[in-house]
């Protein structure tokens, strides 16, 4: 006997009214007309929720990604929705897939091309330490050619990994200091990897 | 046409000098003298009747237990008129790997020699190009032999106890 077919018979109306998110207000004082909090609060708030991912995909965690960022996972809910193609405009280089040595130097380049403040997110195994190939031909971990902010570990991770990474960022870039970029010891890492 | 029809005129025109005849799985495979390979070539390719006219492989093997004789590289040639594919090897000593290059006779050989030199480290002699086509231009080794290990020596956070070689 064929299965009924028993989707959607009986569409629930969406409730919408008291189902708004909005972003958490950080720490301050508030009166009558005015809110006053510290500016790196309100900077971090404003580039955590508008992050632009540049995807980095070079194999299978990068077909998880595709689900991530389509409707069913919906990147777009975290503040992401607008993936860019182009290094000089994001500031979250994904990086998801094996990076074989030859790639090295062209992931290098498009990190450098990278405009300040940026972060970087390891997706998988591959990206993380490279994985199965452990070879003469693939790079052991992106780490090696350029600081990495967040890892996710799966091989490949499903899409709530790579969200929960992408909050991690979140938390990371919303509690950045102004100064960080300044500081010496940022530099000091930048220096680590032959980066002025 | 058939395998013994190639192999009686490759043995009228080249005698002695081919050896190792034999048809594994129904292919036609030979070995000839390193400094032949281009005779042979030549041969296959201008004969109006064999016109082995189109080089589908060109790689190399490594076999370490062979003194004198470490590194083969293997010619796959296709007959595209009759359909008949044939597969000859050359031996060469891995102190002075240097064989004759296939590129004035075979375009399609330029690519696949500059991989088998990536690879095993065959000295293409006249090849026009003969640098590094698939690894990093700064590798120091040629990764297909067998005296290199697989796995990334480079790498250092691995402790051999985990991987059952403490």
């Amino acid at each position: 006997m064929a299965r009924p077919v028993r989707f959607n018979v009986n569409t629930v109306p969406a409730d919408t009214k008291n189902h708004i998110s909005t972003a958490e207000m950080p720490p301050g004082y508030t009166g009558e007309g005015f809110f006053a909090t510290k500016l790196s609060d309100a900077v971090g708030l404003a580039r955590k929720n508008s992050m632009w991912p540049l995807p980095f995909a070079t194999s299978c965690c990068g077909i998880e990604f595709m689900a991530t960022m389509a409707s069913h996972y919906d990147l777009a809910r975290f503040g992401a929705e607008r993936l860019g193609f182009s290094p000089r405009q994001c500031d979250l280089l994904m990086v998801m897939g094996t990076i074989a040595k030859k790639m090295g130097p062209i992931l290098k380049q498009v990190y450098l091309q990278m405009a300040e403040p940026r972060w970087v997110m390891a997706v998988g195994a591959c990206a993380s330490s490279g994985g199965i190939f452990d070879s003469y031909s693939v790079l052991q971990g992106i780490d090696q050619i350029i600081p990495v902010d967040v890892y996710v570990p799966g091989c490949p991770p499903r899409p709530e990994g790579i969200l929960d990474g992408f909050m991690r960022i979140q938390d990371l870039v919303g509690e950045e200091s102004l100064r960080r970029r300044n500081s010496e010891k940022y530099s000091e890492l930048m220096e680590s990897y032959g980066i002025k | 046409m058939d395998n013994a029809l190639i192999r009686q005129r490759l043995q009228e025109k080249f005698g002695d000098s081919l050896l190792n005849v034999d048809e594994p799985y129904g292919m036609l495979t030979f070995e000839v003298p390193k400094d032949m390979n281009l005779k042979v070539l030549q041969f296959l390719y201008d004969d109006p009747e064999l016109r082995f006219q189109f080089l589908t492989d060109l790689t190399a093997v490594h076999y370490p237990g062979q003194p004198g004789r470490e590194l083969a590289v293997v010619y796959h040639l296709h007959n595209l008129v009759d359909n008949i594919r044939i597969r000859f090897k050359v031996f060469t000593s891995i102190e002075k790997p240097d064989v004759f290059t296939a590129t004035q006779l075979y375009e399609s050989a330029n690519w696949m020699e500059r991989e088998t030199y990536d690879f095993f480290g065959i000295n293409f002699v006249g090849h026009p190009n003969l640098r590094r086509i698939l690894n990093v231009d700064e590798m120091t080794y040629f990764p297909m032999r067998k005296e290199f290990p697989l796995e990334d020596q480079s790498r250092i956070d691995k402790d051999d106890e985990m991987f059952g070689r403490g």
